[in-house]
């Protein structure tokens, strides 16, 4: 379908978006790969007056070793954080993770921030970022500001990004040889998942000795599963100690229940689909 | 040029000469045509499933920009057109006149109740989100068996009822077997007798087509010239006569290239009679194309039918009656073939079984949903399913071993010709061949053995063997049977040979493709035929000015049917040049051979070339007194019979006992089509067959929510299997070629479709039925399967709710805040 007249600005920098931003008023929307915008366009769900497409900003774009960090731009496409070395090295759970997004089509114009930034629950990458502790870099009119991943994900398609303001990096500190598992679990190949669990796990000696988990789809946003990186450390990496940890796994959560799954389903989906997670990431 | 020495075109695995332009879009579907000034229309579409309509406001959408008028079905003067349905199946069945746009009342969500008319599309779509309709919303009407409930709402009250008909076929009244009231009160009677009853429900499927429906009217020139996506331009051109009142003379209908159909463009459609309606009342060019939205909650929908079987059968296995009752939901009005569909399966319960006694009874239901209508196999996959399904149900009962159990009771490849107890005669077949090779090729035993011991020890991965030993009746059709059956139309089919001065050839047919390679597998007939090269053969067909005459493309037909005419047509041609090689060779036409593209004067050797014989007649310088100058030749042919393929179908079923994930491992089906003329497209059409139904099986259902709005109307939620959701399928084809044709060919196209859905589900259960597990509804998606595993177990679980998901959200998840995911 054809989506509803708008304006549509690409800037060249970052702020010259804030500014078009500011001039764009509440109907303004940032056109970040748009692989949820535009059916929202085309079905004519949303009217914005101006879209703001960021694919004109090559800094957006850059992937790079920042210390003890991996900072990915916001408009870094899913295929390029697929094939970055960093990423693979260092933050290998984003890499398995990004793999699993849809089909090559869409992982090649939809970007990194963009699907964080939309923060729909089933998407997969936000379970990592929060897993991971990533900080999100977020540029506004008075300059920029940084939040954790806790703070950014607020609610079904809410984040800490506000009014006027636009996600531009997203850091990822080094989890270089970490071992790591993206366990996705949907109805077919391409589809959103119904639940996924993303697991780091620090091995030393077989045990293990720090464990990172987060989920998909069992709330309003991603889940950090506490209880069950508690349950694991100091344990040693065996299908028992998963199993017992897996049972940690719906702490905490509020599983939405669809025409995919009910809620009781998807509990009972997250325990075992972490208790393969941790297994396959243990390795 | 010769082809004397090259081997024969027919049985060679050609690539598709269409596909280049299909592939890479560089030819024209409908939606690509646009003539001068063309106008485009945007329907406006009720949101709710039955409503009445308070008033239509369409002042604000008339000031749009670019808009040259907004009309309603009165603005039309359009109250008396009725959309056709050609197959009234008995005398008395209740129809409901399906207007162009709802007239007063809205019947399903998706009918259109006004049309904007704009320069173009995005003015149209602007100005129709502008168009103001207050609604009295009514009670929908969902569930079938409600529906006919004393005290239902009424969809259409005036009807009375929400029954539109009960066709039965009896076979102890029709004299073609025994009665089966009697065989199922013996079997009751008899201890060594046992009666399974079992319902099964066909879920509603969309036919899913790539390519939208779309339509283009040009009235300005002397025939008014119709392209439309359709599977169906010639039965177009006599319904828009009828429909309309249009002279048919006065009709160009083409159907230009088309993204595919599977039945779901077999319709004639509210919106090509409107396209048509205002292109008249304009006297402009106009064009409709639907959006994918659109083509999903409004383009008919398939199956959609509760089935309630009962079986007998003696203990040692033999079976002695089979009742059949079907509820077959129509939706909220008749389609164009929708009310036979059903009855297109009555024949086909029985299957490849020797059944001596034998009921169907289909009762068609008026819903506030969108029309079903034939989707790929058409009453046949539900048939199909039916009888696979309690056969296994059977072996359960009985202890057997199924295959066993089906061998037992099929009929013996020494048996054919063979009479069913539906007064049908099966011409070939041999079900030992087909099921002994597909037994080799899936190592059948070692599967079995496998399964044992995962059964043994307790895997939580257990492993199903899925059985579908099918046949289908196909090729539609003899025109008396369909006479017999009161559908409103014959079954025959056209074709026309031109042969050109050059010596090239123009094959003419009237069954039109949407995709299936008619244009290859024709010209491998005609090159064999006539003895000329591949490359010189020209495939025309869906325009009725190039082909005036013929009955379009379904059910299988277009070989069977619609190849044979193209044979007789060449025939023809053969017969007319023997006779100018003979008068050119100065030779007795009894001593002309006819070999490779050459005629020779038997014993010398003189000769000339088909292609000599062409340019001789278009010459006309010399030729046989009391002929005309003239080798083109046209055929029809009516068959004497149906096609009847069958194969064996065995799928090794996984399933997750923890997840309830079930994996299809592998596939393995032994098809039998008679002769083939191209194995690379009979492959094709049985791989796609394949997917969509396994897809029926396992991931496909059109959901309704309980306001009747369908709720998985996009590609993201109805979930249609990729090639990465299916394993590397193993097909082989074996030949008992049919002697109701001069090719000894059979109908393909829907084979994989009706064989695969039973041997998925059968496999699942085989997989699970050890834990407890009797039945799981299709789609057997995993979450079916973990909840019939936990209810095994006495555990209960919750409700699956299917109203949570937003029409066309285009997103992962749904804010229950703003289900409509608005941003």
């Amino acid at each position: 379908m054809i989506p509803a007249k708008f304006d549509y600005v690409k800037p060249s920098s970052v702020e010259d978006a804030v500014r078009a931003l500011a001039d764009g008023g509440d109907d303004a929307k940032i056109l970040a790969g748009g692989q949820s915008l535009l059916p929202v366009l085309r079905l004519r769900l949303a009217a914005p007056s101006v879209v703001i497409d960021l694919g004109g900003i090559p800094e957006l774009r850059r992937i790079r070793e920042d210390g003890d960090r991996i900072a990915i731009g916001a408009m870094a496409p899913h295929h390029d954080v697929l094939r970055d070395e960093l990423v693979t090295q260092h933050v290998e759970l984003l890499s398995k993770a990004t793999a699993t997004v849809a089909d090559p089509q869409v992982r090649h114009r939809g970007t990194l921030g963009g699907a964080l930034a939309h923060a729909d629950p089933a998407g997969d990458l936000g379970a990592v970022a929060l897993a991971l502790d990533a900080e999100f870099v977020i540029a506004g009119a008075s300059g920029t500001r940084t939040v954790s991943a806790a703070e950014f994900f607020q609610d079904y398609f809410t984040t800490a990004i506000g009014e006027g303001e636009i996600l531009t990096e997203v850091r990822f500190p080094k989890y270089t040889g970490w071992r790591t598992h993206y366990e996705k679990f949907n109805r077919t190949a391409q589809a959103w998942s119904m639940v996924a669990v993303a697991v780091a796990l620090k091995v030393d000696g077989g045990s293990i000795a720090e464990a990172r988990v987060g989920l998909t789809n069992m709330g309003t946003t991603p889940i950090r599963a506490s209880g069950v990186e508690a349950a694991l450390v100091g344990q040693q990496a065996t299908a028992d100690a998963a199993q017992a940890a897996a049972e940690h796994a719906t702490e905490g959560t509020a599983a939405p229940s669809d025409a995919d799954a009910a809620a009781d389903y998807r509990e009972h989906l997250a325990r075992v689909l972490t208790g393969r997670a941790v297994l396959a990431a243990a390795g | 040029m010769t082809t004397t020495e090259n081997r024969p075109e027919i049985g060679q695995s050609r690539v598709r000469k269409e596909d280049a332009r299909l592939i890479t879009g560089r030819t024209r579907y409908t939606d690509s045509i646009t003539p001068t000034g063309c106008l485009h229309i945007a329907v406006v579409r009720s949101p709710l499933s039955h409503a009445t309509i308070l008033s239509i406001d369409t002042e604000a959408a008339k000031q749009a920009p670019g808009v040259h008028g907004v009309y309603t079905l009165a603005d039309l003067g359009g109250e008396e057109i009725g959309m056709p349905c050609a197959w009234p199946i008995t005398p008395d069945q209740k129809a409901p006149q399906r207007p162009m746009l709802a007239k007063d009342t809205v019947h399903f969500a998706g009918e259109g109740v006004a049309v904007v008319v704009a320069r173009t599309l995005a003015e149209a779509r602007d100005a129709a989100e502008l168009v103001e309709i207050d609604y009295d919303p009514l009670d929908p009407v969902l569930d079938m068996e409600a529906a006919l409930a004393e005290g239902a709402t009424l969809v259409h009250p005036d009807l009375g009822t929400n029954e539109s008909a009960t066709w039965v076929f009896d076979s102890g009244e029709a004299g073609t077997g025994g009665s089966v009231t009697e065989a199922i009160a013996a079997a009751e009677a008899d201890p060594d007798q046992v009666v399974v009853k079992r319902r099964f429900r066909q879920q509603r499927l969309i036919p899913a087509f790539m390519e939208p429906r779309s339509c283009v009217v040009d009235p300005t020139g002397e025939q008014i010239v119709v392209w439309s996506a359709t599977q169906v331009p010639h039965i177009l051109r006599t319904m828009t006569t009828v429909t309309l009142g249009v002279p048919e003379s006065k009709l160009r209908v083409i159907a230009p290239d088309v993204g595919g159909g599977f039945g779901g463009k077999i319709g004639v459609l509210p919106e090509e009679m409107l396209t048509v309606v205002l292109a008249q009342k304009l006297r402009k060019p106009v064009k409709w194309t639907e959006t994918r939205s659109e083509c999903m909650l409004t383009a008919h929908h398939g199956r959609d039918q509760i089935q309630d079987i009962t079986i007998t059968a003696r203990k040692d296995g033999t079976i002695t009656g089979l009742d059949v009752k079907l509820l077959a939901d129509m939706g909220a009005y008749l389609g164009l073939v929708g009310p036979g569909v059903p009855v297109l399966g009555a024949f086909m319960f029985n299957a490849i079984y020797k059944v001596p006694a034998y009921r169907f009874a289909t009762t068609n239901v008026f819903t506030t949903k969108t029309l079903t209508d034939a989707y790929r196999g058409a009453g046949r996959p539900e048939a199909t399913f039916g009888i696979e399904r309690i056969i296994d149900e059977l072996a359960v009962e009985l202890g057997r071993e199924p295959l066993e159990l089906r061998e037992q009771n099929w009929i013996k490849h020494e048996e054919f010709p063979y009479t069913t107890v539906c007064g049908l005669t099966y011409d070939s077949g041999d079900y030992e061949q087909a099921t002994a090779r597909a037994k080799e090729l899936f190592d059948y035993d070692a599967l079995r053995r496998e399964q044992a011991e995962r059964r043994e020890r307790g895997d939580k991965v257990q492993l199903g063997i899925g059985i579908s030993t099918f046949t289908e009746m196909c090729g539609l059709a003899p025109s008396r049977v369909l006479g017999s059956l009161a559908y409103g139309a014959g079954g025959w089919e056209a074709a026309s040979i031109r042969m050109l001065a050059t010596g090239k050839v123009e094959v003419i047919t009237g069954a039109s493709a949407h995709g299936q390679g008619h244009e290859t597998a024709f010209s491998q007939i005609v090159a064999d035929k006539l003895g000329v090269p591949f490359e010189d053969v020209e495939v025309l067909h869906g325009d009725t000015a190039s082909s005036p005459k013929g009955l379009d493309t379904y059910g299988s037909r277009s070989l069977v049917v619609g190849g044979i005419a193209i044979t007789m047509a060449a025939d023809k041609v053969i017969d007319k040049a023997k006779k100018i090689a003979a008068h050119l060779l100065e030779a007795d036409e009894g001593d002309i051979e006819f070999s490779g593209g050459q005629f020779t004067v038997r014993g010398t050797g003189q000769g000339k070339a088909i292609q000599e014989i062409a340019f001789a007649a278009f010459m006309a310088h010399d030729y046989p007194e009391g002929m005309e100058p003239n080798l083109d030749s046209d055929a029809v042919y009516d068959p004497e019979n149906f096609s009847f393929p069958h194969g064996t179908h065995l799928a090794a079923m996984e399933v997750d006992t923890e997840t309830g994930r079930v994996n299809l491992r592998h596939y393995v089906c032994v098809d039998d089509i008679g002769n083939v003329v191209n194995p690379l497209i009979a492959e094709g059409q049985v791989h796609g067959g394949l997917a969509q139904g396994i897809a029926q099986a396992l991931f496909e259902e059109a959901n309704y929510d309980d306001q009747g709005t369908l709720v998985n109307g996009t590609f993201v939620d109805y979930t249609l299997p990729s090639a990465a959701d299916l394993p590397s399928f193993t097909t082989e084809i074996v030949s008992t070629p049919a002697t109701s044709n001069p090719l000894g060919v059979k109908g393909v196209g829907e084979a994989g479709t009706i064989a695969s859905t039973p041997a998925i589900v059968n496999g699942v259960l085989d997989a699970v039925r050890h834990l407890g597990v009797a039945d799981i509804e299709m789609p057997t998606t995993s979450q079916r399967v973990w909840r019939a595993l936990q209810e095994a177990k006495g555990r209960s679980t919750q409700e699956t709710p299917i109203d949570t998901h937003s029409p066309g959200a285009g997103l992962g998840s749904i804010d229950p805040n703003n289900p409509q995911g608005e941003v």
